[in-house]
């Protein structure tokens, strides 16, 4: 089966970003196919690259970068959200003249169309969040 | 490929989180894609649709007034669950009077709303094929 995947709360805040990640690679487990991940809300914040979390509790956004580059994950990271919250590509910080740029390896910065699109394409979105 | 049914589920107060918020750009931009689109309103987010929304005691924007443009981006079906009125002592006046023009009745202004019971927002929504919970 193909699913989109939604994911509206932030890492270590929330249980919903940790059930996300472990369905995804569950799912991918089972020969499935995640058609897109899409960040939103607070969820955009499992895209940063600059998290530091204690060395003995899990790793979430190097997971995921893990993750994507094993499977080819598309994890989409939504603009309007993330420029609320900082996190932002090169090509983003450029635009907006900031000096740095934190996101993480495997995830893209896009528009809410992809997440409605993704919903199109699938054969079932899950929405994890509060 | 066939148009999918779309439903948006609005749970939490407008203010307080950005839940409403966020949740109505994503309907907003949702309109774009020709999909079947409704909306549900239940527990506190019955309060996002509420009349007489002022924010001007909290620092932030209003935003009410974009949820009476949504019948001119073909958003015209908006479910508000009756249970989530009665718990907090509302009624169907205590709304906002979201209407759309009906291109196929001479553009006849309507009423968006309509306010079902539970059991009757569980049959809508099992009818859903995508369905976004905020």
């Amino acid at each position: 089966m193909k699913y989109t995947v939604m994911i509206n709360e932030g890492p270590y805040q929330h249980q919903s970003a940790d059930t996300a990640l472990q369905f995804v690679r569950a799912a991918l487990a089972k020969g499935h196919e995640i058609y897109r991940v899409f960040f939103y809300h607070d969820g955009v914040n499992n895209g940063t690259c600059l998290s530091v979390p204690p060395s003995d509790d899990r790793q979430i956004q190097k997971e995921w970068s893990e993750l994507a580059k094993e499977h080819e994950l598309d994890l989409v990271i939504c603009i309007a959200a993330a420029q609320r919250r900082g996190i932002m590509d090169e090509s983003e910080a450029k635009r907006q003249g900031m000096d740095a740029h934190n996101i993480a390896d495997g995830f893209r910065i896009s528009g809410l169309g992809q997440l409605i699109e993704g919903g199109i394409q699938a054969d079932r979105t899950i929405v994890f969040g509060d | 490929m066939a148009i999918k049914k779309f439903m948006y589920v609005n749970r939490k107060a407008p203010y307080g989180t950005v839940y409403a918020l966020e949740s109505l750009e994503v309907v907003l931009i949702a309109a774009a894609f020709d999909q079947d689109v409704s909306l549900a309103f239940l527990d506190d987010g019955v309060y996002q649709i509420a009349k007489g929304q002022d924010t001007t005691g909290i620092g932030q924007k209003n935003f009410s007034a974009t949820y009476r443009a949504l019948g001119d981006y073909d958003i015209n079906k908006i479910f508000v669950e009756q249970e989530s009125l009665d718990a907090r002592g509302m009624t169907a006046d205590d709304l906002m009077p979201l209407v759309y023009e009906d291109e196929d009745d001479d553009w006849a202004e309507k009423p968006s709303i309509s306010i079902v019971s539970r059991t009757e927002m569980a049959a809508i929504m099992a009818k859903q094929d995508v369905t976004f919970s905020f």
